[in-house]
């Protein structure tokens, strides 16, 4: 059975049509890379499995539950979570707290004992502390806790932006553009972390990249959209030699 | 000049040696407790020192409720004087028509509780359109919000209408602002150190990033309203029962644009600002009086020039170490410290 499973969605802004009868089906494990030029609708694409977006058409499942119409939040606790683009972390918030934040749907009490600090508020905080430390110590990054998040270096906030994604606990964990901004060097280490997350959280991955190293690299599979719509699917270097592709990504005079 | 701020230096250093004190806390609470009762049965403060000092507790619960809204969340809210008219009238009503005068008395406490719950409830439903409006649009929805109170008022000819409503004892005592406004401070800064505090700030920082990492915004901005809006109305049944009497152009935009001011210039998401906000802007108007009308070009010119020098207010995004619980403030130390021994027994 797929985890996750796309028929036929669609979605429209204003006319303009971002993704247009998009179909996926994503088995457990998979490592599966989104390419595609600007615009594609890839972010879109995303947008729509979060629950950012509501499709206009079409259906998404994730193991079992139909995820179109959930609120973002519902969407996470079914086990969905993301990095952006750009990145979008609590910037004036300790790295702790950003990571803390995020375990806000495994805490346990009520508003009631919150406001008062009793029953059992004392315990899950500091069952929730220890859980966020150790999670930041396994990407080390528990020596700067306690400073804000904005003001770590760019390659430990993208690192910080995925342990916050994994402190939710995901099954499915879709990363927008990991490589963004990063040079060669940093993109092999990128390969090997992703590679790392993969195994130690028994993730399974959708990444979108520009970075054709990368994403040759480690994807197992590679879905090409152009205009909202999948003009090619399958093994890396089927796609590479796909003329298709290279019409999207180059334009038609030069292939021809 | 610095021999002034070496003076400042010592004595900040000598107040954070205190407050970092265990016992301070405890101590402080029951002796401002003992001090205001001794201050209303003895007369030790004269009648006129008692009311500004009332003034400055109803403050500081308007301003650190109020903070909970447009510093720690990050939403621009101008409504929060129609909150406390609620809490007023309903607490006013309650006193003079409906409970047994005998033991009014008694009753107070239940008056200005059965207020601040009237305040909560419609804090829940302005809350609603908080779920798809932000910033200045949902600024627009308070105003309107203040509006509605303020004309609604003015409209129930029951109440006395846009006449006002009196014939309230002045049962606002100093003991009970002490109490009211030490349980304020207390429960919010809980709920600022709790999950639900977290995510109210989760959703000043990005909303979306919030709301993907499993934060239900629309159960956390309904506690953050109803929690707010509630001590709105326990300050306005405070005020009305310090003051005696009460119309509805006394809670119109005005009064919420000073309260707006006492949380800027106090500073942002911080509780101790928020009190040295309050208290700053409530003694500073009582010293201008003398001023007269010069008085209202004096106190905005100095909000100018703070808004300069310091954007954020003075204690913008910081806060005092007495406000932070223990476990937070020494969260990381300790967490580290465990590690660190557990490192160690490991090698």
């Amino acid at each position: 059975m797929p985890l996750l499973e796309a028929k036929n969605i669609t979605h429209r802004f204003e006319g303009l049509c971002a993704v247009a009868d998009f179909n996926f089906s994503l088995a457990p494990n998979e490592l599966v890379g989104i390419i595609g030029p600007n615009g594609a609708g890839k972010t879109t694409l995303f947008n729509l499995i979060t629950g950012v977006y509501r499709a206009t058409e079409g259906t998404i499942q994730f193991a079992g539950e139909e995820l179109v119409g959930q609120t973002p939040h519902s969407i996470n606790r079914l086990g969905i979570a993301r990095t952006f683009q750009n990145i979008r972390l609590f910037k004036e918030l300790t790295v702790l707290d950003n990571v803390r934040i995020a375990y806000y749907g495994k805490i346990i009490y009520n508003p009631a004992e919150a406001l008062l600090h009793i029953g059992r508020f004392r315990a899950e905080e500091k069952r929730i502390a220890n859980m966020a430390m150790d999670l930041l110590a396994i990407f080390k990054l528990d020596d700067m806790a306690d400073i804000a998040a904005g003001s770590l270096p760019y390659g430990l906030q993208r690192k910080l932006e995925i342990a916050r994604a994994l402190a939710t606990g995901p099954k499915l964990l879709l990363l927008d553009e990991p490589a963004a901004g990063m040079n060669q060097s940093e993109i092999e280490t990128l390969m090997k972390f992703i590679h790392w997350i993969k195994k130690t959280f028994q993730l399974t991955i959708i990444l979108i990249e520009h970075q054709m190293r990368l994403v040759m690299g480690i994807c197992e599979r590679l879905v090409v959209l152009d205009f909202g719509a999948t003009i090619a699917e399958g093994l890396p270097s089927e796609i590479q030699n796909n003329p298709k592709v290279m019409e999207a990504y180059l334009g038609e005079e030069v292939v021809s | 000049m610095s021999k002034l701020s070496a003076t400042y230096s010592t004595l900040l250093n000598r107040w954070q040696t205190l407050t970092a004190y265990r016992y301070f806390l405890p101590v402080f609470i029951v002796a401002g407790l003992l001090f205001s009762i001794a201050a209303t049965r003895l007369e030790i403060l004269d009648q006129y020192v008692q009311l500004i000092l009332i003034y400055v507790g109803i403050n500081i619960i308007l301003t650190v409720s109020l903070n909970l809204i447009n510093g720690y969340m990050g939403e621009f809210s101008v409504g929060h004087a129609g909150f406390m008219a609620i809490g007023a009238y309903i607490a006013s009503i309650l006193t003079v028509n409906v409970f047994p005068q005998a033991s009014v008395d008694f009753l107070f406490p239940a008056a200005v509780l059965a207020g601040g719950i009237g305040a909560a409830l419609i804090g829940f439903l302005v809350a609603i359109p908080s779920f798809k409006t932000r910033g200045d649009y949902l600024a627009i929805v308070t105003l309107a919000f203040g509006m509605i109170v303020k004309s609604g008022l003015e409209n129930i000819d029951a109440v006395g209408g846009p006449r006002g409503f009196m014939g309230m004892d002045k049962l606002t005592t100093l003991p009970w602002v002490f109490f009211w406004t030490v349980l304020s401070v207390w429960v919010i800064r809980n709920l600022v150190y709790s999950k639900f505090g977290r995510g109210i700030l989760s959703i000043r920082e990005d909303e979306i990033a919030a709301s993907l990492m499993s934060i239900n915004t629309r159960q956390v901005k309904i506690i953050a309203f109803v929690v707010s809006s509630f001590f709105a109305g326990i300050a306005g049944g405070l005020f009305a029962h310090a003051l005696q009497f009460i119309n509805p152009r006394m809670f119109d935009i005005l009064k919420s644009t000073d309260i707006l001011i006492m949380v800027y210039l106090g500073g942002i998401a911080s509780i101790a600002g928020s009190i040295i906000g309050a208290v700053i802007y409530t003694i500073l108007l009582e010293v201008l009086r003398p001023l007269g009308i010069w008085r209202m070009v004096l106190m905005p010119l100095m909000l100018v020039l703070l808004m300069i020098y310091r954007p954020r207010g003075i204690m913008g995004l910081r806060e005092a170490k007495m406000f932070v619980p223990l476990r937070d403030l020494l969260l990381v130390k300790i967490l580290r410290q465990k590690k660190k021994e557990a490192d160690n027994a490991s090698a």
